[in-house]
């Protein structure tokens, strides 16, 4: 095939020759080949089909899908570019992408079985990554997002009493933001009066243990409190070291709040 | 003050860096009996403390977390520390930013006990 293609530049051996080298992992040479011959036949869109899978498999992502997407420019339906792209898409996150472009490829040719099968992969993915998101979306306050027991147990209020973010549950699930809310603010302000009366400075945290549950209370700013709930196993130290990440995040969104 | 009472507060202020302890009526903040070092305003620490466990119970009720067994105020300059005894009576201990709370913490319990 070599000295075919030496012979006659132009003929469409180089198909066969750089799928020839492909399949033998020669993908540089299999590139230059099939460089060589797009630029004789630069209509040929099975040559550039080739030409992209070379690239994937070089792990050059973005040209192949440069090169796949002039493809689809002259056939929309064209299968090898819809399964490229759904790869391509699958392999950069884009699950979506990766969904649509193999439906297309799907449409296009619906006896095939490697778009079937990478279908169903990406269809799994999908489905589980859904569920993963699923309980942020149903529970988690945007808040405090990602910090521990960010969907019950972890409340910012204003002096107040009015709920700025987070959400407290209670043991049997039901809502209690509001109610604590209201009156954390009274207990904030007799702790602040107490401090101050009894010489013990500015006052830093309290911690209360209750039959249920331990609850940490401390100001992230001199305007708001933060309240973090938990169950009994929870050491008073691991309190303290949450209600530091968790207030460094409300300072943080605070401060965004005023800008 | 009675003899078991004394004893009580006696060995919470014992524990290096406690300033005072006391027994308080919740409900009034009134002080039951009193074991303080000079300068310690017992009635200021009585009602404060009292009020401080109240509205705390409020929260925590309203949390359904029940009622406070251990309430302990940080402050820059010194440490609160309620606990609950039967019959309505707290004990409290007033201290330094850096006195041993689990220690101190053991003793009002144990305390707290000694009432029933």
């Amino acid at each position: 095939m070599t000295a075919e293609l030496a012979r006659d530049p132009s003929s469409l051996v180089f198909l066969e020759l750089g799928e020839a080298l492909r399949r033998v992992g020669q993908l540089d040479a299999a590139s230059r080949v099939l460089v060589s011959g797009l630029e004789q036949h630069p209509d040929l869109i099975g040559g550039r089909d080739l030409y992209a899978r070379v690239l994937v498999d070089k792990g050059e992502y973005a040209r192949a899908a440069q090169v796949w997407g002039t493809v689809l420019e002259r056939d929309a339906r064209h299968v090898g570019a819809h399964k490229g792209l759904g790869f391509v898409s699958f392999r950069g996150g884009d699950l979506d992408g990766a969904l649509e472009h193999l439906e297309l490829a799907l449409a296009a040719d619906p006896t095939d079985q490697s778009v079937i099968s990478a279908l169903r992969t990406v269809r799994d993915a999908a489905q589980e990554l859904q569920a993963e998101v699923a309980p942020t979306d149903a529970g988690e306050d945007p808040l405090f997002a990602g910090l521990e027991g960010a969907e019950q147990g972890l409340l910012l209020v204003d002096d107040r009493g009015r709920v700025l973010g987070g959400r407290l549950l209670d043991r049997g699930g039901r809502e209690v933001s509001e109610a604590v809310a209201a009156y954390l603010a009274g207990a904030a302000q007799e702790a602040d009066r107490t401090a101050r009366m009894l010489g013990l400075g500015e006052w830093r945290w309290i911690v209360a243990e209750g039959p249920e549950a331990n609850v940490y209370v401390t100001p992230p700013t001199p305007e708001t409190l933060l309240l973090i709930l938990r169950d009994q196993s929870v050491p008073s130290g691991r309190l303290a070291m949450l209600a530091e990440r968790a207030g460094a995040v409300a300072r943080a969104w605070l401060e965004g709040q005023r800008l | 003050m009675t003899t078991r009472f004394r004893r009580a507060l006696d060995n919470v202020t014992r524990v290096r860096g406690v300033r005072g302890a006391m027994l308080v009526a919740g409900d009034d903040g009134l002080i039951v009996a009193e074991s303080l070092m000079e300068g310690v305003r017992g009635n200021a620490v009585a009602a404060l403390a009292a009020s401080l466990h109240k509205r705390f119970r409020q929260s925590m009720d309203a949390g359904a977390a029940g009622a406070p067994h251990f309430l302990h105020l940080q402050g820059d300059g010194g440490t609160l520390i309620v606990v609950p005894a039967p019959d309505g009576i707290l004990v409290v201990a007033v201290g330094d930013p850096n006195m041993n709370v689990g220690l101190v913490r053991l003793e009002m319990l144990r305390a707290a006990e000694g009432l029933t």
